[in-house]
Formats: structure tokens, sequence, C-alpha cells
């Protein structure tokens, strides 16, 4: 922008502005500083300070705690397993759905599109949905977790919408030379199509370590619960229990021990953010392109 | 015979639709088959509770299965309209719509516009990349660090409190501030998230239009009023319109997550009352089924009339 004369109305507008973006990377990120400081700090230290800035020590005490407890080492397992497995489950099943109607020349696309497409203006609602879960026998199974919520149709029609402008001409000379559709799509797409590849993948895998509520849905028993519920009994609830002690006397979860158990579960969708961001404002992009 | 159908078909330049359907098959066999297992996906947890709808109509009984109980009509539909739960829910849900409405949605649109006028490109995409972090984590860590935050004893909002001289509050114990910690939770998570669209339609206004505005003497406020607002003002329709179509609809995670025992009054919504009848406390699952039904279809009333409104406003609007 050209450079002008700043009227001092001006001036102090930029000055607010800038107080005001100030105050939302305060509000935004104080939060996580609280649970990285006080994870670290003596409880004693957090009650005494009003407002928690520094720790006063830096004790892993509480991490070693948390992660030796059953309910949480478990629970971490869980989460594992279920972002992993369900990841490639959506991504084997998304790519494919993507991959064929991404063919503009197949015969019934349109119909298979909308078959997918109407799903997400019309739903049977909880309780029927429950119901079919219940009569495949996934209730209390960690397929639970996964298979119901295993293909997201918002995710397939972005994906779908990048294969189409994957140029045909590249389809049909490798078809000259014999290929099927398996090494195309592996020579071919998979090449072209990683930042979608990676944003959907991003997307999924956030999904299920988020998840919360098919477990409480579909799981009665303890086996297979994920750490998000662990987190929400012991932070929310205050139900010590949930962590399964060894020494079940303990009654009270101190507060640095809950502030450790907050930076676990935050922990992977930290480490993995600035791919997140990246690719998902991309993808966001990408998906607002009507196809 | 067949063959002799078939010539003539192909004699007259189109083939009969079994015939299309045989030849597409055995030249696309590859790609049908690849589509096989997301057919039976969509209609095993898509379609198939579709037709599981019809428990509302019935006195589902688990052990008789959905065709062998028996049809009730529109009963389990007049229970719930004739109960008490029918109206606080109702309110419940549309107070907190309404209320996500007046301030969840206009945030993102303002914090937008305010974000275009940092002239720092550093600072302006450090200030986007923090905003968009929110979003990402679970309204379980959500609802964690807001139960921390506003803690009475250790909680950093309760110690403003004091030092302004107030005693502690215990925010999330007491309904009448539960609505208002909904909306400033959805707030925080989702801001910087929300602004993405914004930011995008004023990133593809020409620069030349402020510039233009610059020599013309145009200060700061009448650039923002006369050229960014105008260029994303059809956006934010299309997101109104989405917005107000949804309003029988709340966020179940994050009101499972936040709400207890105390707040249930004033924070139970339809989508929460299904979830506690049909799943939860009671298992009675047709009158939870019926709720849904009657929610869904006053709902999709709501989305027809307001792409219908949106397609007067905006020539060329609407959503599809």
């Amino acid at each position: 922008m050209k450079s002008y004369r700043k009227t001092p109305g001006e001036t102090l507008f930029a000055a607010l502005n800038t107080l005001f973006m100030a105050f939302i990377l305060l509000v935004t990120l104080y939060p996580f500083w609280y649970i990285a400081v006080g994870s670290v700090s003596s409880v004693a230290h957090i009650f005494s300070q009003g407002m928690l800035l520094w720790p006063d020590q830096l004790s892993l005490a509480a991490y070693e705690f948390v992660i030796g407890t059953k309910g949480v080492s478990s629970a971490l397992g869980n989460s594992a397993f279920i972002t992993v497995a369900g990841t490639l489950l959506s991504m084997a099943l998304t790519t494919m759905g993507a991959y064929v109607l991404s063919k503009p020349y197949l015969p019934g696309r349109k119909t298979m599109t909308l078959f997918i497409v109407v799903t997400m203006l019309f739903n049977g609602g909880l309780i029927p949905f429950y119901l079919v879960v219940k009569s495949l026998g996934m209730i209390d199974t960690i397929w639970a977790m996964m298979i119901p919520y295993a293909i997201s149709t918002y995710n397939m029609i972005i994906m779908r919408n990048f294969l189409q402008a994957v140029p045909r001409s590249l389809e049909e000379s490798a078809m000259v030379d014999g290929a099927r559709h398996f090494t195309i799509f592996a020579k071919i797409y998979l090449p072209l199509s990683m930042p979608v590849i990676a944003t959907v993948t991003l997307f999924y895998a956030v999904g299920y370590w988020n998840s919360i509520i098919p477990a409480i849905y579909f799981l009665n028993r303890r086996d297979f619960i994920p750490i998000q519920v662990i987190l929400r009994e012991v932070l929310i609830q205050s139900r010590p229990e949930a962590l399964q002690f060894i020494d079940s006397a303990t009654s009270q979860i101190s507060e640095n021990i809950k502030m450790a158990l907050v930076v676990i579960t935050v922990a992977p969708i930290a480490v993995i953010y600035p791919f997140l961001q990246k690719y998902f404002v991309k993808g966001v992009m990408v998906g607002s392109i009507k196809g | 015979m067949g063959n002799l159908a078939e010539q003539s078909a192909s004699a007259s330049g189109g083939l009969s639709l079994p015939a299309r359907f045989a030849r597409a098959l055995q030249k696309h066999w590859e790609l049908y088959l690849l589509f096989l297992p997301i057919v039976a996906w969509y209609a095993i947890f898509c379609y198939a509770p579709m037709g599981g709808i019809v428990i509302a109509f019935k006195d589902f009984k688990v052990l008789r299965g959905i065709w062998a109980s028996d049809w009730v009509g529109m009963k389990n539909f007049s229970r719930f309209i004739s109960s008490p739960a029918f109206r606080s829910t109702f309110a419940n849900t549309i107070i907190i719509s309404l209320m996500n409405l007046a301030f969840a949605f206009p945030a993102p649109i303002i914090f937008a516009l305010l974000l275009n006028e940092i002239r720092s490109l550093i600072g302006k995409r450090f200030v986007q990349t923090v905003s968009y972090l929110p979003h990402f984590i679970s309204w379980t860590i959500a609802g964690s660090l807001f139960y921390m935050m506003l803690s009475p004893s250790t909680g950093i909002v309760n110690y403003i409190v004091r030092f302004f001289g107030g005693s502690p509050v215990n925010f999330l114990g007491e309904g009448r501030y539960f609505r208002w910690i909904l909306v400033i939770s959805s707030v925080w998570k989702g801001l910087g998230w929300g602004a993405i669209v914004y930011l995008a339609a004023i990133a593809g206004v020409d620069e030349e239009l402020y510039e233009a505005a610059t020599i013309d003497g145009a200060k700061r406020f009448r650039r923002i009023w006369s050229i960014t607002i105008p260029s994303i003002s059809n956006v934010v329709v299309v997101m109104l319109i989405l917005q107000v179509g949804t309003i029988l609809n709340s966020n179940f995670e994050q009101i499972f997550i936040m709400a207890n025992a105390t707040v249930l009054s004033v924070g139970e919504t339809i989508e929460y009352y299904i979830y506690r009848v049909g799943l939860s406390s009671t298992n009675n699952f047709s009158l939870a089924a019926a709720v849904g039904l009657f929610k869904s279809v006053v709902g999709f009333a709501l989305i027809l009339i307001t792409n219908a409104i949106s397609k007067r406003v905006s020539d060329g609007g609407g959503i599809w």
C-alpha cells in the first residue's frame, strides 16, 4: 500500500489494533503456557501464585506419575491404535472412493456421487445409528471407535476435486502402455496429489486422536477407552479413580498431575501443528472450490 | 434372439439400458469393484439408520427387534411434545444458537477485518497461525482448559476478579453463567479458524481499489467501510444463512464436555436430550428416535426456507 500521512486518529487506531492482537495472542496461548508451567511446578507453587507465570522447579515427577498409572498408559495405547488404524482405514476408503468418482468418463458417476452426497443432508439420527452399530456387534469393541466413522464425505469430495484436476492424458497414455488402475494410481495420481493426501490424512488423524463421542456412545466397559475420556473424567468430573492407581487410597489428584495429563493429551497435536496449519488452510481452500 | 436385439439396438445407434450397463461394467469393472466397499459402508452406516427411523413410530423392544415391535403411530411424538422437556430443550437450543449467532458469528468477521489492518506481514502471519491452534484441539482439552482458567481457587479469571476486589465465582457450577461460557468457549476455539474464509475474501480485493481510494483522500475507516466490508458481504451472507439454517443443532460434544448436573436445566439441548433419553439413562430408543426425527424435519424445513431467502437476497446466491 502507498505511504501517506497518518492522522492522529489513524495512529491511535493502529496502536489499539496492535494491542487487541496482543490480547488475542495472550488469551489463546496463556492456557497452554499455564498447563506447561504448572505441570513441572510444585503444587504449593501453583496455589501460592495468583497468576501462574513461571515454574518454581523443572520436575518431571507429575509426568512420570501420570504415565505410570494403568488408566493413562492403557488409554494412550488405545488412542494411538485408534488414530493409526483408523487413519489407515479412512485413507484407504476415502482414496478409493475419490479416485473412482474422479473419473469423468465413468458411466453412473453422477448417481454414485449423489449416493454419497445425500448423506450430508440426511441422516437417521443418533438412535438408529446406535442400533446399527449394536446389531453389528461392535459395542464395547475398539472397532466402534473407527469403522462407523471411517468415511468423511467432506474429505472424500475434497480429494475427488483434487484428483479431477490431474490431466486425463496422463492416464490415457499409461492405459495404452497396459497399466491397470492400481499402477495408474500409485505411479501417476499419488505423486501428484501428495498435498491433498497429506491434508486429508491430517484431518482424519486429528479427528481420531480428538474423538470422545464414539466412546461415550459405544463403550460401556473400560478396556478400550481413549485418553480423551480419561482427561474428561479427571479434569472435568474430578474422578481420580479414572487413573487406576496402584495405591487406591489416593483420593485426590494434585493440580500439577492434572496439568501433565492435559499436556500429554495435547502434545501430539502440538507436535504436528506446523504441518497442520499449513495443509489445513490449503485443504479448506481446495474444499471451497466446487467440482 | 438377444443377439438380434443387440444388433438392432447398435444399428439404431443406442443401446438399451441393461445393455449399456453390461457394457460399462465390462469395460470399467475394476473401478466399480473399487467402489463396492464405499457403497457397502454408506449402505450400512448412513442408509440403514435412515431406514431405522421407523422405530420412531413403534414401541421398539430390543428383544423383539425392529420389525416385530408394535406400531404406535405418533404416540412417541405426542409424548415428547406434551412433556416439559419439549419446551425446555427447544428453548435452550434456540437461545444458545441465537447467542452464538449474535456473538460467535460476528467475532471472526471483526477479527479478520482488524487483522487485515495490521501492517507488519510477519506479525499478521504470526497472529493468524496462533489463532488457528484452538481449532485443532479437542473439546475435551478446551473444556479442561476452561475448567482450569475458571477455577475458583487457582484460575486466572478469578484472580482478576479478586484483583479488582470481587469474591471468587464458581463459574461452571452456576446455571446463569453456563450459556455464556458456551459462547465464550465457541469464540475462543473458532475465532481464527472462522476468519479464514473472510481473510480469503479480503485477499481477493484488488489493491488498486485501495490505492485509488487513498489518492482520493479516503482515510482508513472509509476504506474499510467502502471497500473491505462490501468485498466480504457476499461471504458473510452465505455464512449467516448456513448458520441460521442450523439453529436447531447444538454442538453436542461441547455441551457434553462442559455441562454438569447443576447446569443441565439451562444447557440441555435437543441433542443432549436425545442422548440422555436414548443412550444414557433410560434406553427409551423409540422416544429418542422420535425426538431426533422431529428435530431433523423442522431443521430441514429451516434450511429450505433460509436457502430460498438467500436466493432472493443475493442474485445467484443460495447454497445450492
